[in-house]
């Protein structure tokens, strides 16, 4: 058996990923500024791309603080969990046929079960900072992510059911002929949004609303521990994007380029949407979140369901 | 797979061991987290791994969140940890650990001697339990679910927000 290969995609995933987070706040910056008649960080090396490292020497040696009323434990855990949980999902991702680090026959399974396991550690990091803004910011991330995990294993229900796998690697060879953008635009509306609420991205960012809890969950974080929280942020935008380009877009499938050519750029196409979405949307009020959630998300994530599966079995025959 | 069943079932033990003993809500109910990762890996070494997904998912994921919310809405400090300790003292733990003490010798002893004829003469296999439900025992079945179901609407009502009553207490500041 070989052991090398498989080490060598995992440091290979590994490196990308904390370069790419480390890239994508450069972006989102530069992105930003675009997009609102402005220059962003453009004075550090060229195109300010020096800036990445700055911000990185800068987090580095910040003053790592633990406030005395904190949870230690729990306060130290918490961003961790968020990090794995985040780097483990990249584990089903293909990049390219024979590039992915798992391809189990229960592919979808696992990213979901990661991503429920992500909510601890919003959750936790606001209960053990033992404040005001930390604790609601908490709740708020409970109550948002629970609601809106639901429909996201829902909404990909109907890429399952048309595959017949939750393999990501015959999920990807299925859609050869026919990207299930197509017969699946229902179920990739609510998967993005969904995404966009896993990932507490704008506008669904309530449980760090800066203009209302300070910063949320990790008021109270600082130094690396709070880097941790923007790693594993930025490594979730990633995740949501290129799971996107999985699951709705063809994956590494395209024509002329090399494969993997094709993931990174569906892939950077969904990132920068996802940065659009914060320049040009409002966010919403918690109420109203919940009403789309529960009164609209979920009946229509079920009736994609209903509708794909009676496709599916009149098909078949 | 033998090794990852055995360590994975012993950290599923410890941790549930830790989960009743200790006094912090939130640090027990981390360790019930850890336990049930532990048994999503047991099922994953048995070879199921549809049901260890599943495991992480339901469990792990919907509803050790929803426990661990309660828990913070409740937000239990310090001092409950005192409290605690005062109804767990020494004394208490001496009955319930000579009786369970007696269940486990001769769980043990069963375990050992290997079985030997049961007191009812005939063993009941999890298939005859269920067949016995659903047919001589339908109507006791669909009694309870009836009682769920009524249980469930009871809090249901008990819950719901009373709108002439809030309009009450809101009066003042709605103008």
């Amino acid at each position: 058996m070989n052991i090398i290969l498989p080490l060598a995609i995992i440091a290979g995933v590994l490196l990308f990923l904390t370069v790419m987070s480390a890239g994508l706040i450069w972006l989102e910056r530069r992105l930003l500024a675009l997009w609102q008649d402005r220059y962003g960080p453009n004075r550090v090396g060229p195109f300010g791309l020096l800036q990445v490292i700055a911000d990185m020497i800068k987090i580095l040696s910040k003053e790592d603080w633990i406030p005395p009323f904190a949870d230690k434990t729990v306060f130290v855990i918490a961003p961790a969990i968020i990090m794995i949980s985040a780097f483990m999902s990249f584990a089903i991702v293909p990049f390219a046929p024979g590039i992915v680090i798992a391809d189990i026959n229960i592919g979808v399974l696992f990213f979901l079960a990661m991503s429920s396991l992500g909510v601890y550690s919003v959750v936790l990091a606001g209960w053990a900072s033992a404040s005001k803004y930390s604790l609601l910011g908490g709740m708020r991330a409970a109550a948002q992510m629970v609601s809106y995990e639901v429909f996201m294993g829902l909404s990909l229900m109907g890429v399952v059911a048309l595959t017949g796998s939750f393999s990501i690697g015959e999920i990807v060879e299925a859609q050869r002929h026919l990207w299930f953008i197509v017969p699946q635009f229902a179920g990739f509306l609510i998967f993005f949004m969904a995404g966009v609420a896993e990932t507490h991205r704008l506008p669904f960012d309530l449980p760090e609303s800066e203009n209302e809890l300070v910063a949320g969950f990790h008021t109270e974080y600082s130094g690396m521990k709070f880097g941790m929280f923007f790693v594993g942020e930025y490594v979730g935008i990633t995740l949501i994007s290129a799971l996107i380009t999985t699951l709705f877009f063809g994956g590494w499938l395209g024509p002329w380029l090399p494969p993997v050519v094709w993931f990174l750029i569906k892939t950077f196409i969904f990132i920068c949407l996802f940065i659009l979405l914060r320049a040009s949307f409002p966010r919403p009020r918690y109420d109203q979140l919940m009403f789309l959630a529960w009164k609209i998300m979920l009946p229509l994530s079920l009736l994609n369901i209903v509708i794909t599966g009676a496709i599916v079995l009149a098909t078949s025959k | 797979m033998n090794d990852l069943f055995y360590i994975s079932a012993v950290v599923a033990v410890i941790s549930t061991g830790i989960v009743i003993t200790k006094l912090n809500v939130v640090h027990a109910l981390l360790y019930l987290i850890v336990s049930l990762l532990a048994v999503a890996m047991v099922f994953l070494s048995l070879g199921a791994p549809f049901v260890a997904a599943l495991e992480v998912i339901i469990y792990g994921g919907a509803i050790m969140v929803l426990f661990v919310f309660v828990i913070m809405l409740l937000n239990l400090g310090p001092e409950h940890i005192e409290e605690k300790k005062q109804y767990v003292g020494g004394q208490a733990w001496l009955g319930p650990v000579v009786l369970a003490g007696i269940l486990i010798a001769e769980l043990v002893s069963v375990f050992v001697r290997g079985g030997g004829q049961v007191a009812g003469n005939v063993v009941i296999e999890p298939k005859q339990t269920g067949i016995a439900l659903y047919s001589i025992y339908l109507i006791g079945v669909e009694l309870a679910s009836m009682l769920l179901l009524s249980g469930l609407i009871g809090a249901y009502h008990l819950g719901r927000k009373d709108d002439k009553l809030d309009a009450g207490e809101d009066g003042g500041g709605q103008q």
